[in-house]
Formats: C-alpha cells, structure tokens, sequence
C-alpha cells in the first residue's frame, strides 16, 4: 500500500462509451501524452513556485472556477455565455458516446489530421466486448473513424487497436487541413532520371531499419537537469518547498499526463470484472488540444486552450510522474 | 504564393535543399473567451506568489528544475541560455526509416514545405520518398524551439510532420496488458462481419465538423433569446448480451441502418 501511496494511479480524461453497431461498449480515455521528465518550473523571487490566478480586472478580484464562465463575442465587448452542457445538448448523437461511423484500412489513416494521442481502457464491469472489438480491428488492419463531444467541444477521432489495447487519435477536421493547392506550392514538375537516382541514393544511404528513440531526445533539456544536479550536489540555488506548496504549481507545469501511471491503470481496468471504482475518478482537467506551447523557459502562456483553463487550475494536482521519473528517484 | 512561415534548409548528411515551409494547419473551431460569469467581463491570468499573494512580474520569475518532489535548482539566466537550442536555419534529417516504424502517437503538427529556387531536386526527394515509403526523422531550431520532425511525402510534395519528444509518449508497445477474456469464436466472426458491413475509405472530406455550426447557431439564438432545441440523445446503456446485439447490428448494418 505504501507503493500505491506512492503511485497512485491515472486519472481518466473522460468517460463514455464507443458504439458499433448496436454494441456498446464502455470506455474511460486516459492521455497518452505525458509532461517529459523535465520541466522548468517558474519561482518567485522568495523560492516559492508560483501559482496561475484568474482575476476580473474590473473588481481586481481573484476568481474561482465557478465564477468563470466561457462567453462567445457576438458584438464589440458583448458576450453570451454557455455552458458545456448547452453545448453538449446541440451535439449530434448520444450523449457521452463515441459512435464508430466506418472501419477503414489502418494504413491508410494520415497522421497529418493528428493532434493528440489517447489511450481507451475498458470503462465498465465486463471487458469482453472490448476485447473483441480490439481483435478484431487488429486482425483485419482497420482502424474506426468518428465523431464525439467532450466538454463541449466535438472532436473526430481515428481508433487504432494494439497488443489488445484501443488508443485514439483525435483529428482535424477535413478543412483544418492545408492541401498544397491551399498554400500555392508549385505543380509537381518532371524529374529527370539522373537526379532521381542520385536523390534515391542520398535517401538509402540514410536509411536504417529502424527509429532510433534518441534522435527525439531532447537534449538541451537533458543537459540542464545535468546542471541543476551538478548544482545541488554543490548545494547551490537549492530551493526546498513543502510538499503541499509544491503541490499548487501552475497548472500549465502539471502537464496532461504527468498524472498516468498507466501500468498500474492497465492492471486495474484490463481484467474481466473491474471496475466500479469509476464514480469520482474522472478528472475535470481538459484535454488540452494542439500543441502545447510549453517552451524552454516555461513562459509562454497557453492561448486558445485557456478557454478552459481555471479547471485546470482547480483540477486535481494529485498524481505520479512517469515510471523513468520514479524510476530515476529511487535510484 | 501564400506566405511561407519559415525559410530553412533540408539537411542530408552535407547535402542540402533549401526549402520554405508553411503552416498547413487552420483551426475553425468556435473560439472562447473566459468570463467573470458576474460582470461578463473577460478574465486575465496573473502569476502569483502564494507565500505572499502578490503578482510576480516576469522578469522577476526564476527557472527552476524540480530534481524531486518539493526540491528545486534554480537555474541562473545564463544556465538557461547555454542549453538554449541554437538557432540555425538547418532542417537535419538524421535517417529514413519504414514510415511504419513512426509511432501515430507522437504526431502533433504539420507543415508543408515547398520549393526555395528551382525545384527539381525538391521533387525529386518527394519521389524518391515516396517510392522508398519512408519517412525522414528530422530536427531543427524554429523561433528558439527545438522540433522533432517526420519528412514525408504528400500530394507530390513535401511535408514535415512534428513529433513529440521520445519520453512525452506514453510507448504502448512497452507497456504488458493483460490478456482479455476468452472470446468465442462464432462471436469473432460476427464481429469482423461487422467491421466488413461498416467499411469503408478514410476520406478526409468526410470530416465535418457538424457541431461548429450548431454551436454558434446555439449562441445566436441565446442572443435573441430565443430557447434552443436539444438534439443529443441519452448515453447508450452497455451491451449486456453480446452476441445478440452483434447479430442485431449485423442485420441493421446490412440493411443500411446502421453507419
């Protein structure tokens, strides 16, 4: 229990449902993104890590998340709030379900409509007709394509199915996408055979059987956790903050997945019979779409995603780092 | 031509392509902003030190490194710039690789790159690309941010798909999940019957996004105060009998009820 205390386990995204035909099947999403295992985060001048607040400029009061809501601009400074549910209840299809519309080749799916990754665990009591859907698509190569509504935004989805377990893709939608008549790139011209093979040649000398995952290091990010240790073995700059005081850090920091300690999540929901531990366990976080905009120095404010920000700020805080993390700690 | 967002050079070993690349991204999704729900005022975000409750302005923000839990390096100013990513205009493709070997999950944004000069070798490493039906696993400094990247083909063209950092992904194929329970056989058939009846191609055109329009119906209607018609159903209940319902959505699916 000790080791629980010390990984508690991921806490789903979003719970609901996937469809086929008339099976349904229950599901939680859970990211498959997690925070890298280092990041910078951002100190006051007295060493304690500063917290996101949301103020209404004209009262100059501090606000809690339920006194912010989300407001279209129908006019020059006029708005009209709504709610997520609102914006639920005008979605098409079933609430809370993600409707599998078509199977299609698997290959044949274009990572360029890819924004983020998730993983789908089994949400309900019995696992069989997860199982079975996720066999199937793995045995006949297809993935599923459709649509759904998650807190009041709607998203496309493409449904992959690996080793057993179902991870989704959330998708641009088709005019979200640039083609290169969109952006006026020049029409495909003749290629002559000599430079043809001579590129042909420079693309095989380059080629390898496989990826190497440390050419998608980050190693600047690396070499500063190199200093920051270099620097604690001297004692320099060393800040120490309680635990509850490191607990409220910026949401941004907090990252998306930094809470998923998802072996242990797979050991609890991936057996026959699992479950009932759902109630309360959703986590009001958004899933955060696009690209982050964490850079280097941890400055940049989200932009479009803040829209739903303070729940995150409000959200749950609780949570494990990845294994390498703990990993690295106890070592 | 549309604007290029970045004029950069595509580097193979000491051979180089110099290249333009575009955002071939266009978000349409309906825009929020964050109220104070009591004056309809929008909110602003201040960063705030919470020992002492008052707003730290930027330049007086340290960076720090959490080594553990509650402990933390600060790191001076030039610590933090000697680890910058060092700007450079080079695209560095490091190796090809099956395009298979790319895991869907790291995807996260692309771009388009088009020809800077004459563009007969631009065309033909997109033909070489796509004969070779492998991808470019790249890296470059754009705006002080480092990038990992895909090069692949698209329409004839280049494109430069970014990729999240190795260690962000959660990596399936490390991960041991447990094995389902026994499926029985004629419900397997059933299933990729299924799968059969509701096939088809992954068409992009097909990607709509139905609720954009409903939504700022939705708020054009709460701004004349007119009420708004609930379309969404109730959530679906969990299948309980399913080789039944396999057997039902077949017949529905064959009939073109279904999908």
């Amino acid at each position: 229990l000790p080791e629980q205390r010390e990984a508690p386990v991921g806490r789903a995204i979003w719970s609901g449902s996937i469809s086929f035909g008339l099976v349904t099947v229950p599901i939680e999403l859970y990211s498959a993104w997690r925070r890298g295992d280092v990041s910078l985060r951002m100190l006051g001048p007295s060493g304690s890590p500063l917290v996101r607040q949301y103020v209404c400029p004209e009262e100059d009061k501090v606000l809690s998340g339920d006194e912010i809501e989300r407001g279209y601009e129908v006019k020059d400074g006029e708005y009209v709030t709504v709610t997520d549910e609102e914006l639920e209840r005008v979605a098409p299809g079933r609430s809370r379900d993600i409707a599998l519309e078509r199977f299609v080749p698997r290959d044949a799916v274009d990572p360029v409509f890819f924004t983020r990754s998730y993983l789908l665990m089994p949400g309900g009591e019995q696992r069989k007709a997860y199982s079975l859907l996720a066999a199937a698509m793995e045995e006949s190569a297809r993935a599923a394509i459709a649509r759904f509504v998650m807190r009041g935004k709607a998203y496309a989805v493409a449904i992959f199915a690996d080793k057993g377990l179902l991870r989704a893709e959330t998708l641009r939608f088709g005019d979200e996408v640039r083609t290169a008549k969109d952006v006026q790139l020049p029409e495909p011209e003749e290629v002559d055979g000599k430079t043809a093979a001579r590129m042909a040649a420079r693309v095989k000398e380059l080629s390898e059987p496989r990826l190497d995952d440390a050419e998608l290091r980050d190693d600047a990010t690396e070499d500063l956790v190199a200093v920051a240790r270099r620097k604690r073995e001297r004692g320099e700059d060393v800040v120490e903050v309680a635990e509850e005081e490191a607990g409220a850090a910026p949401a941004e920091e907090q990252g998306g997945a930094r809470v998923v300690d998802l072996m242990a999540v797979l050991k609890e929901r991936m057996k026959e019979g699992a479950g009932g531990r759902r109630e309360g366990r959703e986590r009001k976080e958004p899933a955060r779409e696009g690209h982050e905009t964490k850079d280097a120095a941890g400055t940049r404010a989200r932009s479009r995603s803040t829209a739903r920000a303070p729940l995150a700020a409000h959200g749950s805080k609780a949570g494990a780092r990845g294994k390498a993390r703990r990993a690295r700690r106890a070592s | 031509m549309a604007r290029a967002m970045w004029k950069a050079s595509l580097r193979l070993r000491d051979y180089e392509l110099p290249v333009k690349l575009y955002a071939a991204v266009e978000d349409r999704s309906v825009h929020f902003r964050l109220l104070h729900a009591k004056d309809h005022v929008p909110v602003a975000q201040r960063m705030v030190d919470p020992a002492t409750g008052a707003e730290v302005p930027g330049e007086e923000v340290r960076r720090a490194v959490e080594l553990d839990r509650g402990v933390y390096v600060v790191l001076q100013p030039e610590e933090l710039a000697k680890a910058a990513p060092l700007a450079s205009r080079a695209i560095e493709v490091t190796r090809f690789v099956p395009r298979d070997h790319i895991d869907l999950a790291w995807y996260s944004r692309p771009y388009l790159l088009g020809p800077d000069g004459k563009g007969e070798e631009y065309f033909a490493l997109a033909r070489a690309l796509e004969e070779s039906g492998r991808y470019g696993v790249a890296r470059w400094v754009m705006r002080g941010k480092r990038y990992f990247g895909a090069l692949g083909p698209r329409e004839g063209r280049l494109a430069l798909l970014s990729l999240r950092p190795a260690g962000e992904v959660v990596a399936v194929d490390q991960l041991t999940v447990p094995a389902g329970p026994e499926v029985r056989k004629g419900e397997r058939d059933l299933a990729e019957q299924l799968l059969s009846a509701l096939d088809g191609p992954f068409d992009p055109g097909l990607l709509k996004d139905e609720h954009r329009e409903r939504v700022l119906e939705l708020v054009q209607a709460k701004a004349e105060g007119r009420r708004v018609r609930k379309v969404q159903g109730a959530a679906p209940e969990p299948t309980s009998d399913l080789t039944e319902a396999l057997r039902a959505s077949l017949r529905a699916a064959r009939e073109g009820r279904v999908a």
